[in-house]
Protein backbone atom coordinates (compact mmCIF):
# COMPACT_ATOMS: atom_id res chain seq x y z
CA UNK A 1 0.00 0.00 0.00
CA UNK A 2 1.19 3.47 -0.85
CA UNK A 3 1.41 6.07 1.63
CA UNK A 4 -0.94 8.33 -0.16
CA UNK A 5 -3.60 5.01 0.13
CA UNK A 6 -2.85 4.96 3.64
CA UNK A 7 -3.76 8.14 4.41
CA UNK A 8 -6.66 7.60 2.44
CA UNK A 9 -7.64 4.53 4.54
CA UNK A 10 -6.33 6.20 7.64
CA UNK A 11 -9.39 9.29 6.36
CA UNK A 12 -11.82 6.53 5.73
CA UNK A 13 -11.32 4.82 9.55
CA UNK A 14 -11.87 8.14 11.25
CA UNK A 15 -15.16 8.95 8.80
CA UNK A 16 -16.55 5.60 9.53
CA UNK A 17 -16.16 5.88 13.42
CA UNK A 18 -17.23 9.78 13.40
CA UNK A 19 -20.58 8.26 11.66
CA UNK A 20 -21.37 5.22 12.35
CA UNK A 21 -20.19 5.05 16.20
CA UNK A 22 -21.42 8.43 16.75
CA UNK A 23 -25.31 7.51 18.08
CA UNK A 24 -23.84 4.93 20.10
CA UNK A 25 -21.41 7.40 21.72
CA UNK A 26 -23.95 9.62 22.14
CA UNK A 27 -25.60 7.61 24.72
CA UNK A 28 -23.99 7.21 28.36
CA UNK A 29 -24.34 4.93 31.15
CA UNK A 30 -24.05 5.52 34.20
CA UNK A 31 -24.86 2.82 37.52
CA UNK A 32 -24.19 3.10 41.31
CA UNK A 33 -24.45 0.54 44.23
CA UNK A 34 -25.93 1.30 47.38
CA UNK A 35 -23.44 0.00 49.60
CA UNK A 36 -19.74 -0.71 47.63
CA UNK A 37 -19.03 -2.99 51.06
CA UNK A 38 -21.60 -5.26 52.29
CA UNK A 39 -19.71 -6.24 55.61
CA UNK A 40 -20.62 -9.52 57.28
CA UNK A 41 -20.92 -9.55 60.84
CA UNK A 42 -21.66 -12.25 63.46
CA UNK A 43 -25.49 -11.84 62.58
CA UNK A 44 -25.23 -11.46 58.69
CA UNK A 45 -28.24 -13.67 57.16
CA UNK A 46 -27.73 -11.64 53.46
CA UNK A 47 -27.93 -8.38 52.36
CA UNK A 48 -30.25 -6.33 49.78
CA UNK A 49 -27.97 -4.47 47.12
CA UNK A 50 -29.78 -1.87 45.39
CA UNK A 51 -28.07 -0.62 41.97
CA UNK A 52 -29.41 2.55 40.62
CA UNK A 53 -28.73 3.84 36.81
CA UNK A 54 -29.49 6.69 34.77
CA UNK A 55 -28.97 6.78 30.82
CA UNK A 56 -28.13 10.00 29.40
CA UNK A 57 -27.92 10.84 25.19
CA UNK A 58 -29.70 12.40 23.16
CA UNK A 59 -33.21 9.89 22.19
CA UNK A 60 -34.94 9.52 25.52
CA UNK A 61 -35.90 5.89 24.52
CA UNK A 62 -37.30 3.75 24.94
CA UNK A 63 -34.59 1.82 26.24
CA UNK A 64 -34.01 -1.62 27.64
CA UNK A 65 -31.27 -2.38 30.67
CA UNK A 66 -29.78 -5.63 31.13
CA UNK A 67 -27.71 -5.92 34.71
CA UNK A 68 -25.49 -8.86 35.32
CA UNK A 69 -23.75 -9.81 38.84
CA UNK A 70 -21.38 -12.25 38.98
CA UNK A 71 -19.88 -13.11 42.24
CA UNK A 72 -15.93 -14.33 42.87
CA UNK A 73 -15.01 -17.40 40.42
CA UNK A 74 -14.96 -20.41 41.91
CA UNK A 75 -14.49 -24.07 40.29
CA UNK A 76 -17.92 -26.42 40.88
CA UNK A 77 -18.37 -30.33 40.34
CA UNK A 78 -21.12 -31.45 38.97
CA UNK A 79 -22.08 -34.91 39.95
CA UNK A 80 -24.54 -37.23 38.38
CA UNK A 81 -25.86 -40.59 39.89
CA UNK A 82 -26.46 -43.47 38.50
CA UNK A 83 -28.48 -47.55 39.54
CA UNK A 84 -25.77 -50.03 39.46
CA UNK A 85 -26.17 -53.40 41.44
CA UNK A 86 -29.09 -51.21 43.13
CA UNK A 87 -26.88 -48.83 44.66
CA UNK A 88 -26.87 -45.40 43.41
CA UNK A 89 -23.46 -43.74 42.99
CA UNK A 90 -21.84 -40.97 41.60
CA UNK A 91 -20.86 -42.33 38.58
CA UNK A 92 -20.24 -38.98 35.72
CA UNK A 93 -19.28 -35.47 36.85
CA UNK A 94 -18.45 -32.59 34.91
CA UNK A 95 -15.97 -29.81 36.18
CA UNK A 96 -17.03 -26.12 35.82
CA UNK A 97 -14.10 -24.11 35.88
CA UNK A 98 -13.80 -20.48 37.49
CA UNK A 99 -17.74 -19.65 37.22
CA UNK A 100 -19.59 -17.20 39.38
CA UNK A 101 -20.04 -18.23 42.85
CA UNK A 102 -23.36 -15.65 42.21
CA UNK A 103 -24.92 -15.17 39.19
CA UNK A 104 -28.18 -12.70 38.79
CA UNK A 105 -29.10 -11.50 36.12
CA UNK A 106 -31.87 -8.89 35.45
CA UNK A 107 -33.63 -6.90 33.22
CA UNK A 108 -36.34 -4.60 32.68
CA UNK A 109 -38.48 -6.91 30.40
CA UNK A 110 -37.56 -10.80 29.38
CA UNK A 111 -34.73 -10.74 27.81
CA UNK A 112 -35.67 -12.28 24.34
CA UNK A 113 -38.08 -9.68 23.89
CA UNK A 114 -34.78 -7.15 23.89
CA UNK A 115 -32.40 -7.83 21.36
CA UNK A 116 -31.97 -10.66 19.10
CA UNK A 117 -30.62 -14.46 19.69
CA UNK A 118 -26.76 -13.65 18.55
CA UNK A 119 -26.53 -10.07 20.24
CA UNK A 120 -27.87 -11.97 23.57
CA UNK A 121 -25.30 -14.24 23.44
CA UNK A 122 -22.39 -12.11 22.62
CA UNK A 123 -23.38 -10.39 25.39
CA UNK A 124 -24.00 -13.46 27.78
CA UNK A 125 -27.53 -11.81 29.16
CA UNK A 126 -29.02 -14.54 31.06
CA UNK A 127 -28.22 -17.70 32.75
CA UNK A 128 -29.00 -19.93 29.57
CA UNK A 129 -26.48 -17.42 27.72
CA UNK A 130 -23.55 -16.67 30.69
CA UNK A 131 -20.37 -18.59 29.32
CA UNK A 132 -19.68 -21.48 32.00
CA UNK A 133 -16.32 -23.44 30.82
CA UNK A 134 -16.77 -27.44 30.99
CA UNK A 135 -13.58 -29.44 31.48
CA UNK A 136 -14.46 -32.43 29.20
CA UNK A 137 -11.62 -35.19 29.65
CA UNK A 138 -8.57 -33.30 28.59
CA UNK A 139 -10.67 -29.93 26.33
CA UNK A 140 -12.08 -26.85 27.92
CA UNK A 141 -15.30 -25.63 26.05
CA UNK A 142 -18.74 -24.18 27.19
CA UNK A 143 -21.49 -26.67 25.67
CA UNK A 144 -24.88 -26.71 24.09
CA UNK A 145 -27.30 -24.87 27.20
CA UNK A 146 -29.84 -27.78 27.17
CA UNK A 147 -26.60 -30.42 28.41
CA UNK A 148 -28.36 -31.85 31.34
CA UNK A 149 -25.32 -31.18 33.39
CA UNK A 150 -25.22 -27.49 32.88
CA UNK A 151 -29.14 -27.62 33.72
CA UNK A 152 -28.85 -29.79 36.36
CA UNK A 153 -25.89 -27.18 38.03
CA UNK A 154 -28.09 -24.14 37.00
CA UNK A 155 -31.35 -25.68 38.66
CA UNK A 156 -29.35 -26.73 41.98
CA UNK A 157 -27.24 -22.93 42.31
CA UNK A 158 -30.95 -21.59 41.70
CA UNK A 159 -31.95 -23.29 44.46
CA UNK A 160 -29.30 -22.13 46.73
CA UNK A 161 -30.61 -18.73 45.69
CA UNK A 162 -26.98 -17.78 44.08
CA UNK A 163 -28.16 -18.18 40.36
CA UNK A 164 -31.55 -16.18 39.67
CA UNK A 165 -32.77 -14.52 36.49
CA UNK A 166 -35.01 -11.71 37.14
CA UNK A 167 -36.94 -11.17 33.61
CA UNK A 168 -39.11 -7.69 35.56
CA UNK A 169 -35.89 -6.78 37.88
CA UNK A 170 -35.06 -3.71 36.22
CA UNK A 171 -37.64 -0.80 36.95
CA UNK A 172 -37.47 2.37 35.27
CA UNK A 173 -38.16 4.90 37.77
CA UNK A 174 -38.79 7.67 34.34
CA UNK A 175 -37.30 7.46 30.77
CA UNK A 176 -34.25 7.47 31.67
CA UNK A 177 -33.40 6.60 35.26
CA UNK A 178 -33.75 3.03 36.93
CA UNK A 179 -33.16 0.52 39.78
CA UNK A 180 -32.73 -3.10 40.46
CA UNK A 181 -32.62 -4.95 43.44
CA UNK A 182 -30.53 -7.74 44.20
CA UNK A 183 -30.55 -10.57 47.10
CA UNK A 184 -27.05 -11.49 48.46
CA UNK A 185 -27.87 -14.59 50.31
CA UNK A 186 -26.17 -15.50 53.68
CA UNK A 187 -24.14 -18.09 52.16
CA UNK A 188 -22.37 -16.20 49.46
CA UNK A 189 -19.33 -15.71 49.19
CA UNK A 190 -17.53 -12.97 50.37
CA UNK A 191 -15.26 -11.28 47.60
CA UNK A 192 -15.25 -8.71 44.65
CA UNK A 193 -18.39 -8.94 42.99
CA UNK A 194 -18.94 -7.63 39.07
CA UNK A 195 -22.01 -5.54 38.02
CA UNK A 196 -22.19 -4.94 34.65
CA UNK A 197 -25.14 -2.81 32.98
CA UNK A 198 -25.82 -2.83 29.20
CA UNK A 199 -28.19 -0.36 27.74
CA UNK A 200 -30.29 -1.20 24.63
CA UNK A 201 -32.28 0.76 22.04
CA UNK A 202 -34.13 -1.13 18.90
CA UNK A 203 -32.53 -4.65 19.43
CA UNK A 204 -29.02 -2.80 19.87
CA UNK A 205 -26.56 -2.23 22.32
CA UNK A 206 -25.98 1.62 23.08
CA UNK A 207 -23.90 1.86 26.27
CA UNK A 208 -22.58 -0.40 29.13
CA UNK A 209 -21.24 0.78 32.27
CA UNK A 210 -19.45 -1.23 34.95
CA UNK A 211 -19.10 -1.07 38.88
CA UNK A 212 -18.06 -3.53 41.94
CA UNK A 213 -18.70 -3.83 45.44
CA UNK A 214 -17.39 -6.47 47.81
CA UNK A 215 -18.82 -8.67 50.59
CA UNK A 216 -16.26 -8.70 53.29
CA UNK A 217 -16.10 -10.44 56.78
CA UNK A 218 -15.84 -7.64 59.66
CA UNK A 219 -14.81 -7.79 63.13
CA UNK A 220 -14.27 -10.75 65.20
CA UNK A 221 -15.35 -13.18 62.03
CA UNK A 222 -12.68 -11.06 60.23
CA UNK A 223 -9.90 -11.59 63.04
CA UNK A 224 -11.00 -14.73 63.41
CA UNK A 225 -10.51 -15.69 59.51
CA UNK A 226 -7.37 -13.77 58.98
CA UNK A 227 -6.17 -15.76 61.98
CA UNK A 228 -6.93 -19.09 61.01
CA UNK A 229 -5.22 -18.40 57.48
CA UNK A 230 -2.30 -16.88 58.46
CA UNK A 231 -1.13 -19.26 61.09
CA UNK A 232 -2.73 -22.52 60.85
CA UNK A 233 -0.74 -24.30 63.42
CA UNK A 234 -1.07 -21.71 65.38
CA UNK A 235 -4.57 -21.26 65.21
CA UNK A 236 -5.19 -25.34 65.76
CA UNK A 237 -3.15 -25.14 68.89
CA UNK A 238 -5.53 -22.50 70.42
CA UNK A 239 -8.52 -24.01 69.01
CA UNK A 240 -7.58 -27.45 70.62
CA UNK A 241 -6.79 -25.96 73.80
CA UNK A 242 -9.79 -24.15 74.03
CA UNK A 243 -11.46 -27.22 73.20
CA UNK A 244 -10.38 -29.01 76.34
CA UNK A 245 -10.53 -26.04 78.36
CA UNK A 246 -14.17 -25.95 77.20
CA UNK A 247 -14.59 -29.71 78.28
CA UNK A 248 -12.55 -29.40 81.59
CA UNK A 249 -15.39 -26.49 82.56
CA UNK A 250 -17.89 -28.35 81.87
CA UNK A 251 -16.30 -31.23 83.74
CA UNK A 252 -15.99 -28.92 87.25
CA UNK A 253 -19.82 -27.15 86.28
CA UNK A 254 -21.58 -30.67 86.28
CA UNK A 255 -19.49 -32.45 88.74
CA UNK A 256 -21.41 -34.36 91.72
CA UNK A 257 -18.97 -35.76 93.77
CA UNK B 1 -31.37 -16.44 66.24
CA UNK B 2 -28.44 -17.17 63.86
CA UNK B 3 -24.61 -16.87 63.75
CA UNK B 4 -22.47 -16.40 60.98
CA UNK B 5 -19.54 -18.61 60.46
CA UNK B 6 -16.13 -17.21 59.30
CA UNK B 7 -14.71 -20.59 58.23
CA UNK B 8 -17.77 -22.28 56.84
CA UNK B 9 -18.91 -19.21 55.21
CA UNK B 10 -22.49 -19.45 56.43
CA UNK B 11 -25.07 -18.24 58.72
CA UNK B 12 -26.74 -21.04 60.42
CA UNK B 13 -29.37 -21.08 63.20
CA UNK B 14 -27.26 -20.94 66.76
CA UNK B 15 -29.93 -22.42 68.95
CA UNK B 16 -30.65 -25.68 66.12
CA UNK B 17 -26.93 -26.06 66.22
CA UNK B 18 -26.76 -26.15 69.87
CA UNK B 19 -29.59 -28.63 70.40
CA UNK B 20 -27.60 -31.21 67.78
CA UNK B 21 -24.49 -30.60 70.32
CA UNK B 22 -26.01 -31.99 73.48
CA UNK B 23 -28.66 -34.47 71.78
CA UNK B 24 -25.16 -36.09 70.14
CA UNK B 25 -23.18 -35.25 73.72
CA UNK B 26 -25.17 -37.53 75.29
CA UNK B 27 -24.66 -40.16 73.31
CA UNK B 28 -21.25 -39.56 73.43
CA UNK B 29 -21.26 -39.36 77.15
CA UNK B 30 -23.23 -42.93 77.57
CA UNK B 31 -22.05 -44.97 75.30
CA UNK B 32 -17.90 -43.69 74.98
CA UNK B 33 -17.95 -42.87 71.11
CA UNK B 34 -16.89 -40.32 69.97
CA UNK B 35 -20.48 -39.13 68.14
CA UNK B 36 -18.72 -38.55 64.75
CA UNK B 37 -20.86 -40.97 62.83
CA UNK B 38 -23.96 -38.56 64.10
CA UNK B 39 -22.52 -35.67 64.03
CA UNK B 40 -20.74 -34.83 61.13
CA UNK B 41 -23.56 -36.39 58.46
CA UNK B 42 -26.17 -33.81 60.62
CA UNK B 43 -23.40 -30.47 60.01
CA UNK B 44 -23.31 -31.04 56.10
CA UNK B 45 -27.45 -32.21 56.31
CA UNK B 46 -27.69 -28.18 57.72
CA UNK B 47 -25.39 -27.71 54.76
CA UNK B 48 -21.89 -26.88 55.96
CA UNK B 49 -19.05 -28.11 53.64
CA UNK B 50 -17.81 -31.10 54.20
CA UNK B 51 -14.44 -30.63 54.77
CA UNK B 52 -15.17 -27.96 57.24
CA UNK B 53 -17.38 -30.34 59.06
CA UNK B 54 -15.55 -32.78 59.55
CA UNK B 55 -12.85 -30.85 61.08
CA UNK B 56 -15.05 -28.76 63.12
CA UNK B 57 -16.35 -32.22 64.42
CA UNK B 58 -12.75 -33.50 65.68
CA UNK B 59 -12.70 -30.46 67.60
CA UNK B 60 -16.35 -30.75 69.04
CA UNK B 61 -14.81 -34.68 70.25
CA UNK B 62 -11.55 -33.25 71.79
CA UNK B 63 -13.86 -31.55 74.03
CA UNK B 64 -16.72 -33.68 74.46
CA UNK B 65 -14.49 -36.74 74.90
CA UNK B 66 -12.42 -34.58 77.28
CA UNK B 67 -15.14 -34.17 79.20
CA UNK B 68 -16.49 -37.45 79.77
CA UNK B 69 -12.81 -38.61 80.16
CA UNK B 70 -12.32 -36.65 83.45
CA UNK B 71 -15.09 -38.46 84.62
CA UNK B 72 -14.13 -42.01 83.94
CA UNK B 73 -10.76 -41.33 85.67
CA UNK B 74 -12.39 -39.93 88.49
CA UNK B 75 -14.51 -43.04 89.32
CA UNK B 76 -10.92 -45.18 88.24
CA UNK B 77 -12.54 -46.68 85.19
CA UNK B 78 -9.93 -45.36 82.62
CA UNK B 79 -7.12 -48.15 81.61
CA UNK B 80 -4.36 -45.37 80.63
CA UNK B 81 -1.80 -48.02 79.56
CA UNK B 82 -4.40 -50.10 77.49
CA UNK B 83 -5.35 -45.95 76.04
CA UNK B 84 -1.30 -45.75 75.60
CA UNK B 85 -1.15 -49.54 73.56
CA UNK B 86 -4.15 -48.90 71.29
CA UNK B 87 -2.76 -45.40 70.81
CA UNK B 88 0.50 -46.61 69.26
CA UNK B 89 -0.97 -48.93 66.93
CA UNK B 90 -3.91 -46.06 66.16
CA UNK B 91 -1.32 -43.47 64.76
CA UNK B 92 0.29 -46.36 62.28
CA UNK B 93 -3.04 -47.04 60.97
CA UNK B 94 -4.62 -43.35 60.79
CA UNK B 95 -1.46 -43.08 58.89
CA UNK B 96 -2.23 -46.03 56.18
CA UNK B 97 -6.18 -44.90 56.22
CA UNK B 98 -4.71 -41.41 54.93
CA UNK B 99 -2.98 -43.36 52.38
CA UNK B 100 -5.72 -45.63 51.21
CA UNK B 101 -8.44 -42.60 51.21
CA UNK B 102 -6.00 -41.05 48.77
CA UNK B 103 -5.26 -44.23 46.66
CA UNK B 104 -9.17 -44.52 46.53
CA UNK B 105 -9.57 -41.16 44.99
CA UNK B 106 -7.07 -41.31 42.42
CA UNK B 107 -10.04 -44.01 41.32
CA UNK B 108 -12.94 -42.31 42.08
CA UNK B 109 -14.76 -44.64 44.21
CA UNK B 110 -14.15 -43.29 47.38
CA UNK B 111 -17.95 -42.88 47.77
CA UNK B 112 -18.74 -46.05 47.20
CA UNK B 113 -16.19 -47.48 49.76
CA UNK B 114 -17.37 -45.35 52.60
CA UNK B 115 -21.04 -46.46 52.01
CA UNK B 116 -20.75 -50.15 51.62
CA UNK B 117 -18.15 -49.98 54.39
CA UNK B 118 -20.30 -48.01 56.98
CA UNK B 119 -23.10 -50.38 56.11
CA UNK B 120 -21.21 -53.79 56.49
CA UNK B 121 -19.09 -52.79 59.60
CA UNK B 122 -22.20 -50.77 61.42
CA UNK B 123 -25.06 -53.25 60.90
CA UNK B 124 -22.51 -56.44 61.34
CA UNK B 125 -21.74 -54.38 64.91
CA UNK B 126 -25.03 -53.47 65.62
CA UNK B 127 -26.26 -57.06 65.07
CA UNK B 128 -23.67 -58.62 66.82
CA UNK B 129 -24.26 -56.38 70.11
CA UNK B 130 -28.22 -56.82 69.85
CA UNK B 131 -27.94 -60.71 69.63
CA UNK B 132 -25.26 -60.42 72.46
CA UNK B 133 -27.10 -58.06 75.16
CA UNK B 134 -30.31 -59.61 74.65
CA UNK B 135 -29.11 -63.00 75.19
CA UNK B 136 -27.06 -61.50 78.28
CA UNK B 137 -30.72 -60.01 79.67
CA UNK B 138 -32.43 -63.27 79.07
CA UNK B 139 -29.98 -64.99 80.99
CA UNK B 140 -30.59 -62.64 83.94
CA UNK B 141 -34.11 -63.08 83.52
CA UNK B 142 -34.29 -66.58 84.25
CA UNK B 143 -31.75 -66.47 87.24
CA UNK B 144 -28.94 -68.23 85.56
CA UNK B 145 -25.50 -66.58 86.74
CA UNK B 146 -24.07 -64.02 84.55
CA UNK B 147 -20.88 -64.54 82.33
CA UNK B 148 -18.14 -65.66 84.42
CA UNK B 149 -14.69 -65.39 82.85
CA UNK B 150 -13.01 -68.43 82.56
CA UNK B 151 -9.16 -67.83 81.19
CA UNK B 152 -9.49 -70.92 79.58
CA UNK B 153 -11.97 -70.04 76.52
CA UNK B 154 -10.09 -67.04 75.65
CA UNK B 155 -9.37 -67.00 71.95
CA UNK B 156 -5.97 -67.81 70.38
CA UNK B 157 -4.89 -64.70 69.56
CA UNK B 158 -5.10 -63.13 73.46
CA UNK B 159 -2.25 -65.95 74.10
CA UNK B 160 0.61 -64.77 71.80
CA UNK B 161 3.71 -63.58 73.05
CA UNK B 162 4.43 -60.22 74.42
CA UNK B 163 2.23 -60.52 77.72
CA UNK B 164 1.39 -56.97 79.36
CA UNK B 165 -0.66 -57.25 82.58
CA UNK B 166 -3.50 -54.21 81.79
CA UNK B 167 -4.37 -53.75 85.84
CA UNK B 168 -7.31 -51.77 85.73
CA UNK B 169 -8.82 -54.26 82.74
CA UNK B 170 -8.33 -57.11 84.70
CA UNK B 171 -6.38 -58.55 81.59
CA UNK B 172 -3.82 -60.09 80.59
CA UNK B 173 -3.15 -60.44 77.27
CA UNK B 174 -0.69 -60.37 74.53
CA UNK B 175 0.68 -56.68 73.18
CA UNK B 176 0.10 -57.86 69.68
CA UNK B 177 -3.52 -58.18 68.81
CA UNK B 178 -4.16 -54.18 71.02
CA UNK B 179 -1.92 -52.64 68.92
CA UNK B 180 -3.66 -54.60 65.50
CA UNK B 181 -7.16 -53.16 67.44
CA UNK B 182 -5.46 -49.63 67.51
CA UNK B 183 -4.34 -49.95 63.90
CA UNK B 184 -7.71 -51.25 62.77
CA UNK B 185 -9.31 -48.31 64.66
CA UNK B 186 -7.03 -45.72 63.41
CA UNK B 187 -7.25 -47.13 60.05
CA UNK B 188 -10.81 -47.19 59.58
CA UNK B 189 -12.05 -43.88 60.95
CA UNK B 190 -9.26 -41.64 59.11
CA UNK B 191 -10.91 -43.70 55.76
CA UNK B 192 -14.20 -43.16 57.04
CA UNK B 193 -13.83 -39.92 59.04
CA UNK B 194 -14.76 -40.58 62.55
CA UNK B 195 -13.23 -41.27 65.33
CA UNK B 196 -13.87 -44.63 65.94
CA UNK B 197 -15.19 -45.03 69.45
CA UNK B 198 -18.01 -46.85 67.94
CA UNK B 199 -15.64 -49.65 66.52
CA UNK B 200 -13.25 -49.68 69.68
CA UNK B 201 -15.81 -50.23 72.60
CA UNK B 202 -17.50 -53.06 71.48
CA UNK B 203 -14.12 -54.67 70.60
CA UNK B 204 -12.42 -53.90 73.58
CA UNK B 205 -15.73 -55.86 75.12
CA UNK B 206 -15.98 -58.73 73.13
CA UNK B 207 -12.51 -59.33 71.79
CA UNK B 208 -10.46 -57.92 75.04
CA UNK B 209 -13.11 -58.60 77.42
CA UNK B 210 -12.12 -55.16 79.16
CA UNK B 211 -14.88 -54.54 81.65
CA UNK B 212 -18.01 -52.39 79.43
CA UNK B 213 -17.18 -49.02 81.98
CA UNK B 214 -13.38 -49.56 81.28
CA UNK B 215 -14.12 -50.23 77.79
CA UNK B 216 -15.89 -46.68 77.72
CA UNK B 217 -13.36 -44.78 79.49
CA UNK B 218 -10.67 -46.20 77.50
CA UNK B 219 -11.86 -45.37 74.58
CA UNK B 220 -12.80 -41.59 75.65
CA UNK B 221 -9.27 -41.58 76.18
CA UNK B 222 -8.15 -42.75 72.74
CA UNK B 223 -10.30 -40.20 71.03
CA UNK B 224 -9.42 -37.29 73.40
CA UNK B 225 -6.13 -37.69 72.18
CA UNK B 226 -6.60 -38.26 68.65
CA UNK B 227 -8.66 -35.65 68.39
CA UNK B 228 -6.96 -33.02 69.56
CA UNK B 229 -4.30 -33.91 66.89
CA UNK B 230 -6.35 -34.35 64.63
CA UNK B 231 -7.99 -30.36 65.12
CA UNK B 232 -4.25 -29.45 64.64
CA UNK B 233 -4.09 -30.99 61.68
CA UNK B 234 -6.71 -30.19 59.82
CA UNK B 235 -6.23 -26.50 61.16
CA UNK B 236 -2.35 -26.68 60.06
CA UNK B 237 -2.87 -28.27 56.72
CA UNK B 238 -6.43 -27.92 55.27
CA UNK B 239 -7.64 -24.52 57.38
CA UNK B 240 -11.28 -26.11 57.62
CA UNK B 241 -11.59 -25.72 61.39
CA UNK B 242 -14.74 -23.42 62.15
CA UNK B 243 -13.86 -22.44 65.48
CA UNK B 244 -17.37 -20.95 65.85
CA UNK B 245 -18.89 -23.63 64.59
CA UNK B 246 -16.72 -25.73 67.22
CA UNK B 247 -17.52 -24.07 70.10
CA UNK B 248 -21.25 -24.27 69.44
CA UNK B 249 -20.95 -27.87 69.42
CA UNK B 250 -18.44 -28.21 72.55
CA UNK B 251 -21.04 -26.05 74.77
CA UNK B 252 -23.96 -28.14 73.40
CA UNK B 253 -21.56 -31.31 73.39
CA UNK B 254 -20.04 -31.41 76.63
CA UNK B 255 -23.08 -30.24 78.55
CA UNK B 256 -24.75 -33.50 76.77
CA UNK B 257 -21.61 -35.75 77.57
CA UNK B 258 -22.32 -35.14 81.24
CA UNK B 259 -26.02 -36.22 81.18
CA UNK B 260 -25.37 -39.15 78.63
CA UNK B 261 -22.40 -40.05 81.07
CA UNK B 262 -24.13 -40.20 84.62
CA UNK B 263 -27.34 -41.77 82.64
CA UNK B 264 -24.71 -44.56 80.91
CA UNK B 265 -23.07 -44.99 84.71
CA UNK B 266 -26.61 -45.39 86.24
CA UNK B 267 -27.54 -48.22 84.01
CA UNK B 268 -27.01 -52.05 83.75
CA UNK B 269 -24.27 -52.72 81.18
CA UNK B 270 -26.44 -55.17 79.27
CA UNK B 271 -29.01 -52.62 78.96
CA UNK B 272 -26.14 -50.11 77.62
CA UNK B 273 -24.77 -52.62 75.20
CA UNK B 274 -28.52 -53.03 73.71
CA UNK B 275 -28.88 -49.32 73.30
CA UNK B 276 -25.72 -48.97 71.41
CA UNK B 277 -26.00 -51.97 69.29
CA UNK B 278 -29.78 -50.62 68.37
CA UNK B 279 -27.86 -47.12 67.71
CA UNK B 280 -25.26 -48.54 65.57
CA UNK B 281 -27.61 -50.93 63.68
CA UNK B 282 -30.00 -48.30 62.97
CA UNK B 283 -27.32 -45.56 61.80
CA UNK B 284 -25.98 -49.05 59.45
CA UNK B 285 -29.55 -49.47 58.07
CA UNK B 286 -29.87 -45.52 57.34
CA UNK B 287 -27.03 -45.64 55.31
CA UNK B 288 -28.02 -47.96 53.21
CA UNK B 289 -31.15 -46.74 52.69
CA UNK B 290 -29.53 -44.23 51.45
CA UNK B 291 -27.52 -45.74 49.03
CA UNK B 292 -30.11 -47.95 47.58
CA UNK B 293 -33.41 -45.28 47.87
CA UNK B 294 -34.10 -43.58 43.98
CA UNK B 295 -32.44 -39.90 45.44
CA UNK B 296 -34.64 -36.60 44.55
CA UNK B 297 -32.34 -35.05 42.39
CA UNK B 298 -29.63 -37.44 40.52
CA UNK B 299 -27.08 -34.38 40.33
CA UNK B 300 -25.32 -32.45 43.32
CA UNK B 301 -22.99 -29.54 42.87
CA UNK B 302 -19.93 -29.69 45.15
CA UNK B 303 -17.40 -26.36 45.53
CA UNK B 304 -14.00 -27.40 45.52
CA UNK B 305 -12.42 -25.97 48.93
CA UNK B 306 -11.04 -22.74 48.42
CA UNK B 307 -7.03 -23.44 49.32
CA UNK B 308 -7.69 -26.79 46.85
CA UNK B 309 -8.64 -23.54 43.95
CA UNK B 310 -4.60 -23.11 43.12
CA UNK B 311 -4.88 -27.02 42.28
CA UNK B 312 -6.89 -28.54 39.29
CA UNK B 313 -9.18 -31.30 40.48
CA UNK B 314 -7.76 -33.83 39.04
CA UNK B 315 -4.30 -33.67 40.80
CA UNK B 316 -6.27 -34.07 43.97
CA UNK B 317 -8.30 -36.75 43.47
Amino acid sequence: MTRAGRTVHGILLVLALLFGAAPAAAERLVISASQPDVRITSNFTGAELVLFGVAEGTSSGPYDVAITVRGPQETAVTWRKSHILGIWLNTDSRTFLDTPSYLVVATNRPATAIASAEILRREQIGLARNILIQRVGPDFADVVPDDSFRAAFLRIKASEGLYEEQPEGVRFLSDTAFRATFALPGRARPGRYEVSAKLFRDGAMQAQAHTTFTIQKAGFEASLAEFAERDGLLYGLAVACGALLVGFAANLLFRRD
Amino acid sequence: MTIYLPIAELPVAIFALFAMGIAVGFVSGMFGVGGGFLMTPLLIFIGVPPAVAVASVSTHMAASSFSGALSYLRKGMVDLSLSAVLLAGGLVGTGAGVATFTLLRAIGQVDLVIGVSYVTLLSTLGVLMLSESIRAMARIRTGQAATVRRPGTRARFLRLPFKIRFRRSRIFVSVLPVVGLGFVVGFIGALLGVGGGFILVPALIYLLRVPTQTAIGTALVLTLVTMSVATVLQATVNGTVDAVLALILMVGGTMGAQFGARAGQGMKAEHLRLLLGLLVLSVGLRVGYDLTRTPDDIYAVTVQEQRGLQRPAEQRR
